[in-house]
């Protein structure tokens, strides 16, 4: 069971989509599992052969358990993992088994390194004779985002010592370049603000990269890429941040393909492992909802979150006469464990002179 | 009344001192001193130099001394002062105290107490703090107990004084200044039971002395996380009172063993193994141990605590096994 962000605990597994036999490779789907923050499609990184699953549908398990065994490629022999180690059953669930009947092969355990234990055997009994006693995936998908929201953000407040930055950016040049940009695409591959914005953030990091990783065990630790997690609220209420990966390194067209891949699934619930598990960063944008600017909360562990507001003509002096431009505000919360706001300042700072400059982005 | 186990301690030797004119107390510094630890503070001034005995540094001598005692009728307590020495008298408590009601055929016992003091905590280093209970409690012909609470403090010693083999109280050094309050009535207790400190159903945590109190701490950090331990005091180390352990294993079927000595070759090993033989089909999970680290007792104070069983350390070993209820 994969960690599908810091505050997973455990995930329930809805279905296999591959099964014993089945030839697998690296970034393939094999399985959808079922988190607080809805339905995740789960990656393989190994090449193999499915050798067996451990996890039936309907089971929740704690982060770390073993779904499934996959046999290396080219090793021989459908038993292999049998052979080399006598599964693990308590000897109070071998008696339990043999006075209940239950055939101890078709039990999946959920006890330390997944030995079956007493309470494994008593349950498949219990599904054996239609008790279903395994919970159900969750009930109330609303409820338990909100659940999740609700432990993110306060660990966040509890924990992190945040400071707020903002500054105000003339996107003059951006946006004309935009527009000359779009002037050449169809309608459905134009490209929004939103993906230059994220882009120009994604580079800026570059230069300042302690606010690009994780605060854990009392220490920072930088990121091992800048993954820019953008937060897409779902219809139903509540959002996720699922993470472009090397998000400065992505071409803007590339960046708006993906961005927009992204909000489909995430709001159809058929986001994958690798996009929830590894953002390093957070860009919040609530310009669409006319908002003028957002001082967001940091998702632990990351230590920093960029907010955009809504970019609009307003009043600016520019070459020493009042004109209207559109000025968007972007702000930074920081942890102030991780940086201090000279680091955060030059961030933002950063943000607005790439922004100036859209063509090299 | 608040009072120590050092207190309670002392009340025990009145008591034993002033029921019984057999009863006299030997050792390194019991007298004009008053005890390595305090124990004896005063107690020569009110029943003089015939019962309170200073003897010389040589622990075979009034080891042995106190063995000639009890053979010759008397009831001595013997006061070793760390377990570390004791080993100087190691001759004279299993070549002689042990053995000579069996090679006499019965027609001699040795109605002897021996107390020392064991155990680490204090920063006295590798030659007063380790833990050899577990090395007496390998020996048939004695009696082994450790009292880790008041009433036990005050309450064994009698107990031990009655029974007409000899008796070895191991007091961990760090309790003698463990408060609590005791009743008026408190008396004699027995020496033959092990008792359950704190209810729990889900894993039994097994221990005694000088980590009996970090093992409830656990027990409490568990709760919070909600895990129900069990908390088992041994009490008495030989003979085991097995029959409670199982009983609390048949109903928790987890359990982990927490003991000052070192792993190998230790009481918990004999604990566990005990448990593997007699309530196999009983466990839910393999028992586990906490112990000292296999080290010298290290004297610098972080060292010495890293080298010890701790509360946070008891409780990773209960996470271990109790899977996903956590």
């Amino acid at each position: 069971m994969p960690s599908l962000g810091a505050d997973m605990e455990a995930g329930t597994l809805v279905e296999w989509l591959k099964h014993p036999g089945d030839r697998v490779k690296r970034g393939d789907i094999v399985a959808v599992v079922d988190t607080q923050k809805g339905a995740i499609e789960i990656e393989v990184f190994e090449d193999g052969v499915v050798d067996r699953t451990v996890v039936e549908p309907g089971q929740k398990v704690p982060v770390g358990t073993v779904l499934a065994v996959i046999r290396p490629d080219g090793a021989a022999g459908a038993s292999l993992v049998h052979d080399d180690e006598r599964a693990r059953i308590s000897p109070l669930a071998r008696k339990v088994a043999s006075e209940l009947g239950v055939d101890l092969a078709s039990v999946t355990g959920t006890g330390p390194h997944g030995a079956v234990t007493r309470e494994d055997v008593e349950r498949a009994a219990g599904r054996r004779r239609g008790v279903a006693s395994a919970p159900p995936p969750s009930a109330d998908r609303a409820t338990a985002m909100r659940d999740a929201i609700a432990a993110a953000m306060t660990r966040s407040k509890r924990e992190i010592p945040h400071y707020y930055l903002s500054t105000t950016i003339d996107m003059h040049a951006a946006l004309a370049w935009l527009t000359a940009e779009n002037a050449a695409r169809p309608v459905g591959d134009r490209i929004l603000p939103a993906a230059l914005l994220i882009k120009a953030t994604a580079t800026a990091l570059v230069a300042v990269p302690e606010l690009n990783g994780y605060w854990i065990d009392g220490a920072f630790r930088t990121g091992t890429g800048i993954h820019v997690g953008v937060a897409i609220a779902l219809r139903n209420g509540g959002l996720v941040a699922p993470a472009l990966h090397d998000a400065n390194r992505l071409t803007i067209p590339d960046l708006m393909r993906q961005l927009q891949d992204l909000v489909t699934r995430a709001r159809s619930g058929s986001l994958k492992s690798s996009d929830v598990s590894d953002a390093t960063i957070t860009v919040t944008n609530l310009g669409d909802q006319g908002v003028d600017a957002t001082f967001g909360i940091i998702y632990p562990p990351q230590v920093a979150l960029v907010g955009f507001g809504r970019i609009a003509a307003r009043p600016a002096v520019v070459d020493g006469k009042v004109d209207a431009r559109p000025l968007v505000t972007a702000t930074l919360s920081g942890d102030h464990r991780a940086s201090d706001g000279h680091r955060g300042g030059l961030l933002l700072t950063a943000i607005a002179r790439h922004l100036q400059q859209p063509e090299t982005l | 009344m608040t009072i120590t186990y050092r207190d309670a301690v002392h009340a025990a030797h009145r008591e034993a001192l002033l029921k019984d004119p057999r009863v006299f107390l030997m050792g390194e510094d019991v007298g004009m001193y008053g005890g390595s630890y305090a124990v004896s503070k005063g107690l020569l001034a009110e029943f003089g130099p015939d019962r309170i005995r200073d003897t010389p540094l040589s622990e075979s001598t009034f080891v042995g001394a106190g063995i000639g005692a009890a053979l010759g009728g008397m009831r001595p307590i013997v006061e070793v002062m760390t377990v570390n020495f004791s080993l100087l008298a190691l001759d004279q408590i299993v070549n002689n105290a042990a053995t000579l009601r069996h090679m006499s055929g019965g027609q001699l016992h040795v109605p002897l107490v021996i107390r020392m003091a064991t155990g680490a905590g204090r920063q006295l280093a590798a030659q007063h703090a380790h833990s050899l209970e577990g090395w007496y409690a390998h020996i048939p012909g004695l009696r082994i107990v450790a009292p880790a609470t008041l009433e036990d403090a005050r309450g064994m010693l009698w107990t031990a004084l009655e029974d007409p083999d000899p008796v070895l109280i191991f007091e961990h050094q760090t309790l003698y200044n463990f408060e609590g309050t005791l009743p008026d009535d408190a008396g004699p207790v027995d020496i033959d039971r092990a008792v359950v400190r704190r209810e729990g159903s889900l894993v039994t945590l097994i221990t005694y002395g000088g980590t009996l109190h970090k093992t409830l701490q656990a027990a409490d950090a568990l709760a919070t996380e909600g895990v129900s331990a069990e908390v088992i005091d041994l009490r008495t180390l030989r003979p085991l009172d097995m029959a409670t352990v199982l009983a609390s294993i048949r109903r928790t079927h987890r359990a982990v063993v927490v003991d000052e000595g070192w792993r190998s070759g230790s009481l918990a090993a004999e604990v566990m193994a005990r448990i593997v033989e007699q309530a196999f089909y009983d466990l839910d999970a393999p028992p586990a141990r906490v112990c000292t680290a296999e080290v010298p007792i290290p004297y610098p104070k972080h060292l010495e605590e890293a080298a010890l069983p701790q509360p946070a350390s008891i409780v990773a070993a209960v996470r271990g096994l109790v899977g996903a209820h956590v």
